[in-house]
């Protein structure tokens, strides 16, 4: 009866570390945005990426439909390539689509607000690997300052 | 020269101490494991891991509430209040669900491991067992070091948890911060690999840590009442100190470098 008492107590023991195992994959750490489904892979090049990190989200119209998976800087230009991973559910964006880095409130967290464009003949969709052509760059707080400075004295 | 002597003294006591604390640990890891320690193991699980779950559950709930209630008086000067979610949930991941486990683990079994074994030494309880040829490695010392590195990391994810149910409970129930950005914000920020695994590793070393020298104290004291008292005590200071400082190295290694 004893032994019984103690094995049923650990087993109570080990689900509730299921349980909190559970609640921190699920509500937590929400592991299942990216990992569910078939995802393909997009890119962006930016100016300037400002606080974007990777795992920022990628948001159409407030819906997360992916995520960005990887930023590198191309050798070439040194302008930063982003690797944006969108699932598969989503695969018929045009190709005039656009990327922007936006800000969710004053002191938020970036992500990459993506606008789809319009479509018309031979305006084929992005597909696997493409590059999203139209981009802007995060918006940099000195350098909106700077620019505003430059202004003023420039008036005076 | 008496100090010299004396430093010297002290140096090899110190070598022969860690000496004698590895071969245990040795003794303790690779003792050929048999399947009539699975029961003993589980027995200690018991007196280890379910009978910490109280505290560790009554003190995750409050340091949960208690994080909320001090980052909502000062996120909502910057109207940040959604920021709660993330910051709640980051500290007790990455640094109080782990750190703040070891330091209760070894006050409340680790204390309780050293005296048992102490005891066990004093009583000659240990020689007996020699004397029978059942080797106390085996049979004492290997269930109770294994049971304390499955249960840590168990007791860990277990405050973090009610740590942060305890900040929804402060956050968004009593104050109003708004239910679905505590969630999400901290959905977004907060990283599987990154957070929840690491802290569960941070958890793994202390659990290795605090259990080899509670049991090491135990095994390595004084046979006599004041040796025990001493041993007890040393196992709770020297664990908690090897765990914040530990805690800070381990930060730096995970954290520190972008």
């Amino acid at each position: 009866m004893n032994r019984y008492k103690t094995e049923l107590m650990v087993g109570v023991f080990v689900l509730m570390t299921i349980a909190a195992l559970l609640l921190l994959a699920l509500k937590v750490a929400n592991q299942t945005v990216v990992t569910n489904g078939d995802t393909y892979t997009l890119y962006a090049k930016f100016e300037n990426i400002g606080g974007l990190k990777v795992r920022s989200p990628v948001k159409v119209g407030g819906v997360t439909i992916g995520r960005v998976n990887a930023i590198k800087l191309d050798k070439d230009d040194y302008s930063p390539v982003v690797e944006l991973t969108i699932q598969s559910e989503y695969n018929e964006f045009p190709e005039t689509s656009s990327a922007s880095i936006l800000t969710s409130g004053l002191l938020g967290e970036q992500y990459i607000g993506f606008e789809p464009g319009f479509t018309i003949d031979g305006v084929e969709n992005l597909a696997e690997g493409d590059y999203i052509e139209d981009t802007s760059s995060a918006l940099v707080l000195e350098e909106l300052i700077g620019q505003f400075l430059f202004s003023r004295n420039s008036e005076e | 020269m008496n100090w010299i002597q004396q430093t010297g003294r002290h140096t090899l006591e110190r070598v022969a101490a860690s000496g004698r604390a590895g071969l245990m640990l040795f003794g303790a890891l690779f003792a050929a494991p048999s399947l009539k320690n699975i029961p003993l193991t589980i027995r200690q699980l018991y007196v280890v891991g379910v009978q910490s779950l109280a505290i560790i559950i009554v003190s995750g709930l409050f340091i949960g509430m208690v994080m909320a209630l001090q980052g909502y008086t000062i996120l909502t000067d910057y109207g940040a209040e959604g920021s709660l979610g993330p910051m709640v949930a980051l500290s007790l991941l990455r640094e109080l669900g782990p750190v703040v486990t070891a330091l209760l683990f070894a006050g409340r079994a680790g204390s309780a491991l050293t005296a048992e074994i102490g005891l066990m030494k004093a009583t000659e309880q240990l020689s007996s067992l020699e004397m029978m040829a059942v080797d106390p490695l085996r049979r004492v010392v290997a269930p109770r070091f294994w049971a304390g590195m499955i249960a840590m990391p168990m007791l860990a994810l277990i405050f973090s948890a009610v740590g942060i149910l305890g900040g929804h409970l402060v956050g968004v129930d009593w104050l109003g911060v708004d239910a679905g950005s505590y969630w999400s914000i901290m959905q977004a920020t907060v990283d599987w690999d990154k957070d929840v695994i690491n802290g569960v590793i941070k958890s793994l070393v202390f659990a290795l840590v605090v259990t080899w020298i509670a049991i090491f104290k135990g095994y390595d004291s004084i046979p006599t009442s004041e040796g025990i008292s001493q041993a007890t005590t040393q196992t709770v200071v020297f664990s908690s100190l090897a765990v914040l400082g530990l805690d800070f190295v381990l930060t730096a290694l995970m954290f520190g470098i972008e």
